[in-house]
């Protein structure tokens, strides 16, 4: 079945069985590999991807319900090869993950936090990953990544304003 | 030993550093064996046998084989008459093992058949076709039962149940008994659980005909993989090349898969294409063979009115499952630690592993030791609240001192060194132990249930095999080595070979950090690279907490040889004696000051053969194989240096729930943790929180339970518990450090760390919140539901 | 785990919908799919055909109606929950969605899929069944109206018409008077399927005497079920009132025994959440200006 995804700002069309998930479509249809699958039944969040603006996970949905979606993955999230964003970096400042398996989904289920809450408490953050299951961490050091990123956020959209931007 | 080992100071050794796996991860640009696409690659599903044991009648793949996009489909009896069984490493020969049932299935879930085809979906389309005929055999589950005599047995051919059954005595038990004022016995049961990594586990089999040679790409953390995959597949050694550069999502012990690798190996060859096996979770939870311990302990202790334990009889009994898998060793491991951080005069220990119709266990963080010291502590609890002395001063009156090291326990391993009675200190100050007692009085005098909760024990790392020929004297082990080579190139530029796969530990960052350390070089100006199995030295991959000890030992070693190298250059060009001169950070300074720089020096070695001193190889290059310290003898009488190396933790918890949800909340969590010299503190921080965390799940979530029927009930993440981010509490690790006297630079292991003492400190806690209502939950997990109930029925007989 | 083949139709409206159903009773509506994809996944399911009615406009609007809030059945969660005519006129579900799965499955799941779902669990589910909401299918172009207590007849079982779709359920608005709603849960996870759940809205006169008071408890039984607690009207939602209303309300209550939770845990935990319950929901009545 034809469908088209905008995936990372760019448009793609594929053509996938309907049974595709988004997850599958992701990784083997247009070659993405930085979403990962875990259990393939809603439960881990590895495969967390942001369509239309919000975390959902991709193993739960078809690839053709996406027809004409925005998409976000890891693979977007970086501006430039090397570079990495405010979220990605705190999450190296913090060491917050260890095998990097559930990774992408925390970085991104942590960037839809962040996209609304600019100030989140604790159990804000908390309550925005518990759908995500890291079993490295314990958690601990991903809550210190995304409190840092916040704080960078917010000092940078201080100076920004400060500086008249 | 003279004297304590100093504390290192270093240049980069134990610094704030950011962890340099980590950019790649957070980009999702890790490339694990899922990422990893070979053309006409094929894929795998797997045909599982429905009841706990049936005899395989038939298997009809006709169906299955007809359909568009199938490929291929094996049984049993294919792939058993080509490979040699999986090794067990017991002496137990007809507890033969293959990847896919033989004759009989032994658990429910147990894969009977392997379907290829041109996708997975296709294969799993054409799983659901595969017609096996059977006839449902006796089964039975549980270990105790599984005892008895006319137990049903999982092997006829074996003659019963048991894999071992090993009785050792260490020191007068006996008289230790006789002489003490009192004595009691305690049963606790820790349920089957296991790591659960996200990813599970995966391969990719090519065979190469023209080289004739087995590429494998894996989700591995096993020593001795290539070797096993050789062995049972009948092939060379050096026909089978492991990718060691693939990125594995977890794994904390089970990622083994030497029977996935066996059965996508021989595919492989069949086939002439490459053939992919990634488990889905269905497969990795039923039939993964990835589960853990279960284990019963039955306790009893020996001890005088002031609180001085004397001996101890411990018997763990062990659930292993339908085959041998790691269960039984992981029954030995503990030997080492036997009497965790106490002085016990004698120890008698029975090890007993049975098989049952369960999956099989696989290694798991701790190999055994998160269990043992569950047992040991809730013994501690218990003789503690026997003679009404408080749990720490109980505790406290028991440890090994400080000036005792190195210390052998009665099982004969020697503890290197430790200061646990300055650990326990630090927690309870700045934990604040009284402001945690006042708030749990507080919790009861709200109508709460609040507890704290204490756990002392040891992290035996730098991980050998003792273990193997303790418990198997025909097993003759005692190499235990670890590999790691550093080269400089013309440029001066240095890179630092690792010869394993690595899950999460950041050996990378370890390597870098040590050489660097040693050359005096930025550890980010040193590349680490994984060269396949082929092309890399011995080595027995990242068990047993050993990679700071023995990957840093290596790859501290080969840099100190280029520093030797360096020197003899630099010496020969200024015509000085060697060891007249020194070494820092890449200059060679001479008897009278005289430098010579590192260009220098590297230009000589890789260009100026003919300024080269006699005797010196060209090109900067050198290799370190290092063995497991203190690995010099093989067991005797019954007793072993089991690892070297002994880090310690205390747990500090306060618990509290209401008496009719009963949901057990953490509302503090402190750990003291001294692993010696610690290389990177995000990675030990991160082990620490990450094993608490596990330890959570083990106490009060995670069960692989099976129904009465042998069927799993647990084999989804419905069902199958891991704590969130909202079970898991924020931790303040209290940090202390006493150098091992056997490592490079004082360090000890800490991938077990925190895994090993949280479910004893979280189960303590929950007794203590119990106490007025007498309540003893003995086994692993403790649900909420069996609190509450065990409330409610105390009250109905007039408790508290 | 690959779900088995099934085609896929986006109807471009309600009719198509239904046409599309009514032709092949193997087909299945495709909501917000966070149950349903799972069970496609480990094939527990495998319908011919998946309707996907996300996009229908008709279907994804919260209206007030004469009785009520009309809430289409492709309204996903998360707009659910941040609503303000639920919030204002159905306190009852405002407090139980936050209950529901997390912020990645409440950003696909639908109230509709929940209810068609079934499950005893569920937190939309208990709040329908406490609050006696209209759920109403299209079928044969017919509309067909159930309460949930003629609707959920056992665990993921229900009455929907062979063919039929559902389309919205209509929660009756907040009655008047001083209004308060509560919903509680336990489970050893907080998201997790719950071992009991409760949801009560109480109305209060001007002086504090209690005028109606609904109740109800989830997960630990077959179906959600309402319960009878009309007693307490007339009371002023005393600790005696609650206490004697909410044991004798739950008397007769069927509990379920699992690995996770015994049948007389849940029956323990549903007493006590019930009054919890109860208690909070009084306390919101009584904040609000008479």
């Amino acid at each position: 079945m034809k469908t088209e995804l905008t995936i990372n700002g760019r448009s793609r069309a594929i053509d996938v069985e309907p049974r595709m998930t988004l997850l599958d479509a992701l990784r083997d249809a247009a070659g993405l590999k930085g979403t990962h699958a875990g259990c393939e039944h809603g439960v881990c969040g590895a495969c967390t991807v942001i369509v239309d603006g919000d975390a959902v996970r991709s193993c739960l949905m078809f690839a053709v319900q996406c027809d004409g979606m925005e998409i976000t993955t890891i693979e977007g999230v970086a501006a430039d090869p090397g570079e990495l964003d405010v979220v990605q970096d705190s999450f190296c400042e913090t060491h917050g993950l260890q095998c990097g398996y559930c990774t992408p989904g925390m970085v991104l289920a942590a960037k839809a936090l962040l996209a609304v809450e600019k100030d989140p408490s604790d159990e804000q953050i908390r309550d925005a990953i518990s759908g995500n299951i890291c079993r490295c961490t314990g958690y601990g050091q991903i809550v210190e990544a995304i409190r840092l990123a916040a704080k960078r956020l917010r000092e940078s959209n201080t100076a920004a304003m400060e500086a008249g931007e | 030993m003279s004297g304590p080992a100093k504390l290192f100071q270093g240049k980069y050794v134990s610094t704030d550093r950011r962890v340099r796996e980590d950019p790649r991860f957070v980009a999702g640009h890790g490339r694990f064996v899922q990422d990893i696409d070979r053309p006409g690659m094929l894929h795998v599903a797997l045909v599982a046998a429905q009841a706990p044991a049936a005899r395989i009648v038939k298997i009809d793949p006709s169906a299955a084989l007809a359909m568009e996009g199938v490929v291929d489909v094996i049984d049993g009896a294919e792939l058993s008459a080509a490979v040699n069984p999986l090794m067990n490493g017991l002496d137990t020969p007809k507890v033969q093992r293959f990847p896919l049932a033989v004759g009989q299935n032994r658990y429910a879930g147990e894969w009977v058949a392997a379907v290829v085809a041109e996708t997975r979906a296709l294969a799993e389309d054409a799983a659901e076709k595969v017609r096996v005929e059977t006839e449902k055999l006796g089964f039975v589950i549980d270990a105790e039962q599984a005892l008895e005599e006319g137990a049903t047995p999982v092997h006829p051919e074996h003659g019963s149940n048991l894999l071992l059954d090993r009785t050792f005595d260490w020191g007068p038990v006996d008289e230790d008994f006789a002489r003490s004022d009192d004595s009691l016995k305690l049963r606790v049961t820790w349920g089957r659980n296991s790591t659960v990594p996200i990813e599970t586990f995966g391969v990719i089999c090519e065979w190469n005909a023209w080289e004739k040679v087995l590429d494998v790409w894996a989700s591995i953390q096993m020593p001795k993989y290539a070797d096993q995959i050789a062995r049972a597949l009948k092939l060379h050694g050096n026909e089978v090349r492991v990718h060691y550069d693939v990125d594995v999502g977890g794994s904390y012990g089970v990622k083994r898969g030497i029977k996935q690798t066996v059965l996508a190996g021989y595919l492989a060859r069949k086939l002439g294409r490459p053939v992919r096996l990634i488990e889905d979770r269905l497969e990795n939870m039923r039939s993964g063979d990835a589960h853990g311990p279960e284990r019963i302990f039955d306790i009893e202790v020996a001890f005088d009115r002031d609180g001085t334990v004397n001996a101890m009889r411990m018997r763990a009994l062990d659930n292993a499952g339908a085959y041998a898998g790691r269960a039984p060793f992981q029954l030995g491991k503990p030997i080492g630690a036997i009497v965790g951080p106490y002085r016990i005069n004698s120890v008698q220990y029975r090890a007993m592993s049975v098989t049952t119709n369960k999956a099989v266990q696989e290694a798991v963080r701790g190999f055994g030791q998160a269990p043992t010291n569950y047992a040991i502590e809730t013994m501690m609890d218990r003789v503690a609240d026997h003679l009404g002395i408080d749990r720490l001063d109980l505790r406290q009156k028991n440890l090994i001192r400080p000036d005792e090291f190195p210390y052998e326990i009665p099982s004969g391993s020697k503890y290197d060194s430790g200061d646990y009675q300055a650990v326990i200190a630090k927690v309870l100050e700045q934990g604040d132990y009284d402001g945690m007692r006042a708030e749990r009085d507080r919790l009861r005098a709200e109508g709460m249930c609040a507890g704290i909760g204490v756990a002392a024990c040891l992290e035996p790392s730098g991980g050998n095999s003792s273990f193997e020929p303790l418990l198997n004297p025909a097993n003759r082990t005692s190499t235990w080595m670890e590999g790691s080579r550093v080269n400089i190139d013309a440029l001066g530029d240095v890179t630092v070979a690792i010869h394993t796969t690595s899950s999460g530990q950041g050996h990378e960052t370890l390597a870098a950090t040590v050489v660097g350390e040693v050359l005096g070089v930025d550890p980010d100006r040193v590349r680490v690279v994984r060269p396949d199995s082929l092309g890399s030295l011995p080595g027995n991959s990242p068990v047993g907490s050993r990679m700071a000890i023995m990957l840093g030992g290596a790859a501290a070693n080969a840099a100190r040889d280029i520093i030797r190298q360096a020197i003899a250059i630099g010496a020969h060009l200024m015509d000085a004696d060697p060891g007249d001169c020194s070494y820092d950070s890449g200059t060679v300074i001479g008897p009278g000051g005289a430098e010579i720089a590192w260009t220098e020096i590297v230009d000589v070695a890789h260009r100026r053969f003919h300024d080269l001193p006699k005797g010196t190889n060209p090109g900067l290059t050198a290799s370190f194989i290092q063995q497991v310290p203190t690995g010099e003898t093989l067991p005797k009488d019954g007793k072993a240096q089991m690892y070297p190396c002994y880090s310690f933790e205390f747990h500090l918890v306060l618990v509290a729930f209401a008496p009719v949800l009963a949901k057990p909340e953490l509302r503090r969590y402190v750990i003291g943790h001294d692993c010696g010299t610690v290389i990177n503190p995000h990675i030990v921080k991160g082990m620490t929180l990450g094993g608490i965390a596990h330890g959570i799940g083990a106490t009060l979530l995670e069960e692989f339970a099976y129904d009465g029927e042998g069927q799993l009930m647990t084999q989804s993440f419905l069902d199958y518990l891991m704590p969130s981010s909202h079970e898991v509490p924020e931790v303040q690790i209290v940090k202390h450090c006493t150098p091992s006297p056997l490592t490079e630079f004082g360090q000890k292991g800490s991938g077990e760390s925190g895994y090993l003492g949280s479910p004893a400190a979280i189960s303590g806690a929950i007794h203590d919140a119990l106490k007025p209502w007498g309540i003893h939950l003995n086994k692993l997990p403790i649900r909420m539901a069996a609190i509450s109930d065990a409330i409610a029925a105390a009250e109905e007989k007039g408790h508290p | 785990m690959k779900a088995a083949p099934f085609d896929y139709l986006r109807p471009g409206s309600v009719g198509e919908a239904c046409e599309a159903l009514a032709a092949d009773m193997e087909a299945r509506v495709l909501a917000g799919g966070q149950t349903l994809v799972p069970m496609l996944a480990m094939r527990l399911s495998r319908p011919s055909r998946l309707v996907d009615i996300t996009r229908l406009e008709e279907l994804s609007r919260i209206d007030r109606v004469e009785d009520g809030v009309a809430i289409g059945a492709a309204v996903r969660q998360c707009i659910a929950l941040r609503s303000d005519i639920i919030a204002s006129d159905v306190p009852l579900l405002a407090a139980a969605l936050p209950h529901v799965g997390h912020p990645p499955t409440r950003a696909r799941g639908t109230v509709g899929g929940s209810i068609a779902h079934g499950d005893p669990s569920a937190e939309i589910a208990l709040a329908a069944t406490i609050l006696d909401a209209r759920i109403m299918f299209l079928a044969d172009g017919e509309e067909e109206e159930f309460s949930p207590e003629e609707f959920f007849i056992g665990p993921t079982v229900t009455m929907a018409p062979l063919g039929g779709l559902l389309t919205r359920v209509v929660f009756p608005s907040r009655p008047s008077g001083r209004v308060g709603a509560a919903f509680h849960e336990i489970a050893s996870r907080r998201s997790d399927y719950a071992f009991a759940s409760t949801g009560a809205q109480v109305v209060l006169d001007g002086d504090g005497t209690c005028t109606d008071a609904l109740l109800g408890v989830g997960s630990v039984g077959d179906t959600p079920v309402a319960l009878d607690v009309s007693a307490l009207a007339g009371t002023r939602l005393g600790e005696e009132d609650i206490r004697g209303a909410v044991e004798a309300a739950l008397e007769d209550l069927d509990c379920v025994d699992d690995l996770h939770a015994t049948a007389t845990y849940r029956r323990r935990a549903a007493a006590q959440l019930a009054a919890q319950s109860l208690r909070n929901a009084r306390d919101r009545a009584v904040e609000e200006t008479a």
